[in-house]
């Protein structure tokens, strides 16, 4: 490292762009969300003002109800099938093309997985509303929540589950009191991405939420509001939403931390 | 507990959501993909060619196209600017790397649209870019910077860039330093070590990388309409104009499975890329 002080610091300097490119706009938000004006380019005066007419605003309320139910339900499904479907390909090494399968969700294309799922509550004349949004999501929330509790297990001593069952625990006794208490933290870290997944998801919401406001996701309502033309509430939003999934991330952060310790 | 108790338990509920909710409506759309479309936007269910055929009509083609350049360009600008800084964040002392890596992913777990939004209030006419562009003089007129192919890059760059930077910082944070060591002993540049040793060996995680963001970016949606303007430029806009407006709903499907078809023979690309720079480590 010592050796190549100019290299290192090119690079260093690189990192800085990096970290400039990642949070300039983002700090631009937050300082505009403040500004009395609204406009970006003239700054009139340090106002709250914004964060005023956005509390005020009943369809940014509802929206934010509507997502806190889908993400809700769908995390708590895909957290049970989730972790279920990870024990059992971990444990029962079904074959390739199913561990493969459990993959397509992370990557098919939203837009696919949405004209897909519409097309087939279409078919089968099922109303659309939050319930099929939280289907939806569930789907790939489950791949997810998979993929990460089978990291965990795969650094899983089995040599405790089969002195447990010598023991005469049983299996489901097992799996509660030695299996799920180890994979706890990959659960809870799925269940947390599974949220934050379906708390910004637009597109497959967008399709499968039906019409009208009652099924109006916080995302659908925030796209409405950008097409709708540059509105500075949005700015006011934004950083309650970035404030808010900063203070998660560095949350879960603390937490995993202290499970390691 | 018999064996297939057990099976039914732990990948039943998994398999029956993925294979109901996934894998039939695919199946559905896949099917629709050959019939024709019915005169008020519904279907006819008469076999035909003519959804795929249409396809490749120059100006599908071309939209085909722009998507596929555009996704090339993003990989290609996520590849050159994560390289560099996971290199650097993988080579840090210990105690920093994670708080570094953390630092980068951060922006990735806040909202899609906003993150998007962001851009627009940067790059419009009227926006902070131009604005100091022209208080400093640089340039007399606006640049249009927003509702071009510009603008998509620039947005999907600063949505998928975390995600190159954590692939590769897995892979060149697994790297023996000894290699580098021996590699310099032996009297190579470090350029040299760089190109002939470090990257050969993170191929994996360039591969992985690579195929994350192209992959995010060849069928995004939401980049290419707000930033790109109303117009379909990309495959995304115009499968969700073919369901929502034009109601061509076997067109749509058709132009799905064109692009599932793209990305699949992609990741047979990447596997053979990984396959083959395992095979040389196993010679080496």
């Amino acid at each position: 490292m010592r050796k190549m002080p100019i290299e290192r610091r090119l690079l260093t300097g690189h990192l800085g762009l990096v970290y400039l490119f990642l949070y300039g706009p983002i700090v631009v938000l937050i300082a505009l969300s403040f500004n009395e004006s609204g406009l970006p380019t003239a700054w009139t005066g340090f106002s709250m003002e914004w964060y005023g007419k956005m509390f005020a605003n009943e369809a940014i309320r509802r929206a934010v109800v509507n997502t806190l139910i889908v993400a809700v339900c769908s995390t708590v499904i895909a957290t049970i099938i989730g972790t279920l479907l990870a024990v059992g390909l971990e444990r029962l090494r079904p074959n390739a093309v199913l561990e493969a399968f459990v993959f397509v969700p992370m990557i098919i294309p939203d837009i696919v997985l949405a004209i897909a799922l519409l097309s087939f509550f279409t078919l089968l004349n099922v109303t659309l509303g939050l319930h099929s949004i939280i289907i939806s999501h569930a789907i790939f929330n489950i791949a997810f929540v998979c993929v990460i509790v089978r990291t965990r297990l795969k650094n899983f001593d089995k040599s405790i589950v089969e002195a447990s069952i010598d023991l005469g625990a049983g299996e489901v006794r097992t799996f509660w009191r030695i299996t799920l208490p180890v994979i706890l933290p990959g659960v809870v870290a799925g269940a947390l991405l599974a949220f934050t997944l379906s708390v910004d998801e637009f597109i497959i919401a967008n399709f499968t939420a039906g019409a009208g406001p009652s099924s109006t996701t916080f995302p659908m309502q925030i796209y409405a509001m950008i097409r709708f033309g540059v509105t500075p509430e949005i700015n006011a939003i934004a950083t309650i939403v970035i404030g808010f999934s900063f203070f998660l991330v560095l949350l879960s952060q603390r937490l995993n931390r202290e499970a390691a310790e | 507990m018999s064996e297939a108790v057990r099976r039914l338990v732990l990948l039943g509920p998994g398999l029956g959501w993925l294979a109901i909710f996934l894998v039939l409506p695919c199946a559905i759309v896949f099917v629709y993909s050959f019939f024709e479309r019915g005169t008020y936007g519904g279907i006819d269910y008469i076999f035909t060619l003519e959804n795929y055929a249409r396809a490749a009509d120059p100006l599908y083609l071309s939209i085909l196209l722009t998507s596929a350049r555009v996704a090339v360009i993003t990989t290609v600008a996520a590849l050159v600017i994560g390289y560099p800084a996971a290199y650097l964040i993988a080579t840090a002392p210990k105690p920093w790397q994670m708080p570094l890596l953390i630092l980068v992913m951060l922006p990735f777990w806040s909202n899609y649209l906003i993150r998007t939004y962001a851009w627009i209030v940067l790059l419009n006419n009227q926006g902070l870019i131009n604005y100091g562009l022209q208080e400093l003089g640089v340039i007399n007129e606006p640049l249009p910077m927003l509702y071009n192919e510009f603008a998509i890059v620039v947005g999907l760059l600063y949505g998928y860039l975390p995600f190159m930077v954590l692939a590769l910082y897995s892979s060149i944070s697994r790297l023996n330093r000894e290699i580098f060591e021996a590699s310099a002993d032996l009297g190579a540049s470090s350029l040299r070590t760089f190109v002939r040793v470090t990257v050969p060996l993170t191929i994996p995680g360039i591969a992985a990388g690579s195929v994350f963001v192209f992959v995010l970016s060849i069928g995004n949606f939401v980049t290419p309409n707000l930033l790109g303007g109303g117009r379909s430029l990309m495959v995304g806009n115009l499968i969700f104009d073919q369901f929502l407006s034009a109601r061509d709903w076997p067109f749509g499907a058709a132009l799905a499975f064109v692009l599932i078809g793209l990305m699949m023979l992609l990741l047979i690309a990447q596997a053979w890329a990984v396959n083959r720079s395992q095979r040389n480590d196993a010679h080496a």
